[in-house]
């Protein structure tokens, strides 16, 4: 990440948190993530294989079912493999409520320039109160 | 956001605990999404099914003395009085939790109709009534078939709003976001419900967000085939409201449907596209164990083919299947034979019964089985079950031989 430092960006769901950047290209329903692990394990999903865990999850938005994606958040939180902010485009009610209920940190609308300059392994930290998203260093 | 002086006081805890955390979290949406006030609802469907998280978040609210104002259908858990009297059918080692869940459910105010087609025969909105449905297919009906308006609520913002009886005022509750953005020319031949399942995948992927307008579709689509379109679309992606050009009633014509505008992006769906996305779901071959039939449930009309295919016959003696309906589509079956024909073959018609429950894994997990819904194939994964996706007609000549062929070649 290169000049910016500081990304302004709206609150969903409130809460801070600080972590890896891990980025998707496909929607997500997190219902197919193992709580064990926070592998995705949706066939042909951008991140399959990949862990949600403990990372600044940053996509474009929720997919699925309208009472998996609560279910789902809720059993990663209990397993501790939860991701530990989300970063969305496109907000849908079911994604949410399940983030708000499960207090979850969660924003929308990033600057634009957020988007240019992310890379997956950045350190984040997202203060979804304040509406900012900080870069706190390169993988 | 603007509340009334009766949405101040639930908010402020003077109609108990229960109705203020439901509305925290209305207002919470509200905000997030910049509505302006609240608006009353009419109905609501919540799609509870009976997990840990499900039945914490009804307990808390139950706890703080909610009700419901407007009582909700409910989605499919599961029949334990059914199940517990097929031959040693062992479905989990703690049924505590299904009767939890229906206590808790009930105590607050839930109808129990434990059905995931409520927009068919128990739930129908009118044009133009604000509702509050979670179930992602009957979402996308309400709004799109039915005219009526909903969000893409959860089960959980379902259930806040049959508390408070009503939802903050944002997305498609609006007329202005209902607008058609994203043309979607179908090029491919439709000829069942399977079809159509597989075309709400293959364009619930491509859409990425916005609301599609499906054009060069069938005139006069059934209800099954529209609900299978439903599911589809909210397996593949998250589409709660769509049109089809000259069939959805606020789509009668291009201008009316876009609003005057013209489209954010166009695409198309070809037959190549749904035989790709067949093969996500279709390819394994080799013995099954069990036929899961009936996601979304089964209407009459789908039944009375089943027992049709089923007639005269007999299931092969390793073949357990499973039809699952609503329970009012289960007394008619009855009724009308179906029920006598399908038990007689050795199958089970079953209601208030969901695919994805715990009932099932013990018995099939590890195990392959068979389905003619994608949506199936694709949340079993999670419960270790293995589902392949066929048309109907090659489900029941799966269960009768007691394998599953590919037949990719023959079927398209």
């Amino acid at each position: 990440m290169a000049e910016r430092r500081t990304f302004k960006c709206h609150k969903i769901s409130g809460g801070s948190a600080k972590g890896e950047a891990l980025i998707s290209v496909d929607k997500i329903c997190f219902y197919l993530v193992d709580p064990e692990t926070g592998r995705i394990l949706e066939k042909h999903h951008a991140l399959e294989g990949q862990s949600v865990s403990r990372k600044i999850l940053i996509f474009s938005g929720g997919k699925g079912s309208t009472v998996a994606q609560g279910d789902a958040l809720y059993m990663l939180l209990k397993k501790g493999t939860a991701p530990r902010a989300m970063i969305i485009q496109h907000p849908d009610t079911v994604l949410v409520t399940a983030a708000i209920l499960m207090k979850i940190p969660l924003v929308d609308r990033a600057e634009g320039s957020f988007y240019e300059q992310i890379r997956n392994g950045d350190s984040l930290e997202v203060d979804a109160d304040e509406g900012v998203i900080q870069f706190a260093g390169p993988p | 956001m603007y509340l009334t002086e009766f949405e101040k006081r639930l908010l402020d805890g003077k109609m108990g605990e229960g109705a203020a955390e439901a509305m925290r979290i209305q207002v919470a949406l509200g905000e997030a999404f910049d509505a302006e006030r609240m608006v009353e609802i009419s109905r609501a469907h919540v799609s509870f099914g009976m997990s840990e998280s499900d039945v914490w978040f009804v307990n808390l609210l139950l706890q703080g003395g909610g009700r419901c104002r407007i009582s909700p259908t409910s989605n499919p858990i599961y029949d334990g009085n059914y199940l517990k009297n097929v031959d040693q059918f062992e479905f989990e080692e703690d049924t505590s939790l299904l009767r939890s869940a229906q206590s808790a459910y009930q105590s607050i105010g839930i109808t129990p109709t434990y059905s995931c087609t409520p927009q068919l025969e128990a739930n129908v909105p009118r044009f133009g009534e604000i509702t509050a449905f979670s179930e992602s297919n009957a979402t996308a009906y309400v709004n799109s078939v039915c005219g009526a308006r909903t969000n893409r609520e959860s089960a959980n913002s379902a259930l806040a709003a049959a508390i408070t009886g009503r939802v903050p005022l944002y997305g498609l509750l609006l007329g202005e976001n209902r607008k058609g953005e994203i043309l979607v020319n179908v090029e491919a031949y439709l000829r069942d419900d399977f079809d159509y399942h597989l075309l709400g995948y293959a364009a619930g992927m491509k859409i990425e967000f916005g609301v599609p307008v499906f054009t060069g579709m069938p005139p006069c689509p059934s209800a099954e085939e529209l609900t299978s379109f439903c599911a589809g679309l909210n397996t593949g992606g998250a589409v709660a409201m769509f049109h089809i050009m000259g069939v959805t009633p606020e789509a009668p014509d291009c201008e009316t449907t876009l609003h005057g505008e013209s489209p954010k992006k166009e695409l198309s769906i070809t037959d190549e596209d749904l035989r790709k996305t067949r093969d996500l779901f279709s390819k394994k071959e080799g013995k099954i164990d069990f036929a899961l039939i009936g996601c979304p449930h089964y209407t009459l009309k789908q039944v009375r083919e089943v027992a049709r295919l089923l007639e005269g016959k007999t299931l092969h003696r390793d073949v357990e299947l499973w039809i699952l309906t609503s329970s009012l589509t289960l007394e008619l079956s009855r009724r009308m034979g179906y029920l006598e024909i399908i038990r007689r073959s050795g199958g089970h018609l079953i209601a208030d019964t969901c695919c994805d429950m715990p009932c099932w894994t013990r018995r099939y997990n590890g195990k392959l089985g068979i389905t003619d819904s994608p949506k199936a194939a694709y949340y079993t994964v999670r419960r270790g079950m293995e589902l392949v996706a066929k048309r109907l007609p090659d489900c029941i000549k799966a269960v009768l031989n007691g394998v599953v062929e590919d037949g990719g070649a023959k079927d398209l």
